[in-house]
């Protein structure tokens, strides 16, 4: 007969049980498929976490883009110099040539200046109480500002050489709002300073020189003339190629006061908006802790929906073991099915959090960012989860005697 | 010519108080080919044989050789690859996987073989055929009769050509047409050279088997070959 002679040495030629890993994938899978509602309802648990993880990261990517974008726009070449406090207390005070001074510095390519109106304030009309002032300021500015701030006009014009001499005002964006303007025809005065202006022009918002969104310029010259400004500048705005700021920025103390180079403060308006957006990194690494909690919990539904799983299918896994399973099949078949559920999970979560990003990002008007290390750092930690959810159920599994894993039905 | 079961003086002593000797000296050879029953009442000790047959269960002495290996000497993983590649089972449950076809829970006889999927499904549809159900490969278990489905559970334990199948109550949750039906079956795998150990506490099912192994508290009472066709057949 064939299978004579087969003695002690016979086991030398026993081929050992063999599971492709597709089968694996397989046996896995259709294992979920059997409970498809406790299936979908412990990936929920992972999905929310994985969802709130992606859309925190994707929308403060988003965020972040979108400053670097406005940053790649407005460049980083502006500087701001204004008057320090001086050492013998009171305000110091910028030069009235420093404009002029500044301008003499090599690498400068434009440069300009306002003043405050200490005393000036603006209205919607001659009749509102002087008290609301709506904390907007009144500044002298130089024709060539806009220009030097990279600020545009949302409606009508900016003041030129004529109008400068004349009662005309230009209004930040948060300006014009709160005085309840929102448009330019020429026919539109402002009570400011105790006669009237006209709006020629309202601004949009200028992120290098966010303060100019809350006053009303008028001209240099007519300021001087209605106003009373003595023709201190109080901001300086200096443009200069990005990579001579630094050279630039170590110059300029001394150069718009000599005397007193301590009292001048220089501040680059592009570093203040990069840094807002770093803000945020402490509150996206909050409400990341927060979502990490979640996937947590998450993983600890899926822990016990194995070990339900596991239980329940006791006979399965007596029937595995009969037609020839070892207990790593077992192990593995079980780990498999708890990554995948966590996985898709992650997959649900995933894509969850891309569209909250999305959403979010098309409502802000931001560019839509969500880098794939995200996505990567998702699936990775949905894995993770996954595998550490299933350890324990799955070692229970393959620990079971397949005698008894029988005799239960 | 060696057997392909062979337990010389087989204990299986369930811990306990008191201990429960559910298999108490057995020895007992079964040639290949052979059609073999083996009867007793409830709490005989027939589960406990079925189970140290197909090497599920371990014998706490004695010795025990299936299909010429010393199950003493293998490891876990090595029973395993004994039950994947010579072992087939029949359960009195049938086991099913449900809400699979009765063609993958067939291929599923040969999952732990290795085979490519073409492969299994190939073999199970041409065991499928064998057992009379080629009809129905595409039907799940709860589409099929009590008797459809223990005949794609004999397919299932048959796929892989086992030098043993062990039915352990094949006809006790079935109604007596369907388990003749079921009996005739494996009559007609045992025509065809299959080894083949029948479990039951059911005296007619038992009265058709060419040899009867009786069981009592562990022990084999007796030990009987009916003459007849079947006899020849288990004899070549
Ligand atoms: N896991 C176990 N633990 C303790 N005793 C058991 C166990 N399995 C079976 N027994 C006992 O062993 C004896 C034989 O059981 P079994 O082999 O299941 O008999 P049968 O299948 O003939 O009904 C019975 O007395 C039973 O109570
Ligand atoms: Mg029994």
């Amino acid at each position: 007969m064939m299978r004579r002679g087969r003695g002690a040495d016979g086991a030398s030629r026993l081929t050992p049980s063999r599971m492709r890993a597709r089968d694996t994938l397989r046996v896995a899978f259709s294992g979920l498929r059997t409970r498809p509602l406790r299936a979908v309802l412990s990936a929920l648990g992972i999905a929310v976490g994985i969802a709130a993880m992606v859309a925190v990261v994707g929308i403060s990517a988003s965020s972040q883009e979108q400053v670097n974008q406005q940053l790649r726009e407005l460049g980083t070449g502006l500087l701001t110099v204004s008057p320090g406090t001086s050492f013998r207390g009171g305000e110091a005070k910028l030069p009235e040539n420093s404009v002029d001074m500044v301008a003499r510095i090599d690498d400068v390519d434009a440069v300009s200046a306002v003043g405050v109106l200490g005393d000036a304030n603006v209205y919607r009309n001659e009749a509102i109480d002087p008290g609301q002032t709506n904390a907007l300021a009144v500044h002298a500015a130089d024709t060539g500002l806009l220009d030097t701030v990279s600020g545009t006009v949302a409606d009508g014009r900016w003041l030129d050489d004529a109008l400068a001499e004349y009662p005309a005002v230009v209004l930040g964006s948060d300006a014009a709002e709160l005085l309840g303007i929102s448009h330019t025809d020429g026919s539109i005065n402002v009570w400011l300073g105790d006669q009237w202006f006209t709006v020629v022009g309202i601004l949009d918002p200028v992120p290098l020189a966010p303060e100019l969104d809350m006053s009303a310029m008028v001209g240099w010259p007519v300021a001087a003339e209605l106003l009373g400004f003595d023709g201190s500048p109080t901001t300086v705005y200096e443009l200069s190629g990005e990579n001579k700021v630094d050279d630039v920025r170590g110059l300029l103390p001394a150069t718009v006061n000599p005397s007193n180079p301590e009292e001048v403060a220089v501040s680059r308006p592009s570093d203040a908006l990069a840094a807002q957006a770093a803000v945020d990194e402490t509150l996206t690494t909050l409400l990341l802790a927060l979502g990490g909690v979640a996937l947590l919990i998450g993983g600890i539904g899926v822990a016990n929906t194995m070990v339900i799983a596991v239980l329940e299918r006791r006979s399965e896994v007596g029937l595995r073991r009969a037609l020839g399973a070892t207990r790593p099949h077992i192990r593995r078949q079980f780990l498999g099915e708890s990554v995948l559920l966590a996985g898709f999970g992650g997959i649900g979560g995933a894509a969850l959090g891309g569209v909250v990003t999305a959403v979010f990002a098309t409502s802000r008007d931001w560019q839509f960012a969500l880098p794939l290390w995200v996505l990567a750092g998702a699936a990775g930690a949905t894995v993770v989860v996954g595998a550490l959810a299933g350890v324990y159920p799955a070692a229970r599994a393959a620990c079971m005697p397949p005698t008894a894993a029988l005799a239960i039905a | 010519m060696t057997p392909v079961v062979r337990l010389r003086g087989v204990s299986r002593v369930y811990p306990g108080h008191p201990p429960v000797r559910a298999l108490d000296g057995v020895s007992l050879d079964i040639e290949y080919a052979e059609m073999i029953g083996i009867v007793g009442p409830s709490g005989s000790g027939k589960s406990t044989m079925l189970n140290v047959l197909g090497t599920l269960d371990r014998a706490d002495s004695g010795e025990v050789h299936i299909d010429g290996y010393d199950v003493a000497g293998l490891s876990d993983r090595q029973l395993s690859a004994l039950r994947a590649r010579r072992i087939g089972f029949v359960f009195q449950q049938f086991f099913l996987s449900p809400g699979v076809s009765a063609l993958d829970n067939v291929a599923d006889g040969l999952l732990y073989t290795g085979l490519s999927p073409r492969k299994r499904r190939t073999r199970a549809w041409q065991t499928l055929e064998q057992v009379g159900l080629a009809d129905r490969t595409h039907h799940r278990p709860h589409e099929l009769s009590g008797g459809q489905r223990q005949r794609v559970a004999v397919a299932r334990a048959l796929v892989g050509r086992p030098s043993l199948l062990l039915a352990d109550e094949p006809t006790g949750a079935l109604d007596s047409t369907s388990g003749a039906a079921v009996i005739k079956l494996l009559h007609e795998l045992h025509a065809t050279g299959t080894t083949i150990v029948v479990i039951t506490h059911d005296h007619d099912v038992a009265r058709e088997l060419p040899r009867q192994v009786h069981i009592l508290d562990g022990g084999i009472s007796s030990d009987e070959k009916t003459e007849g066709p079947a006899l020849r057949g288990g004899a070549r």
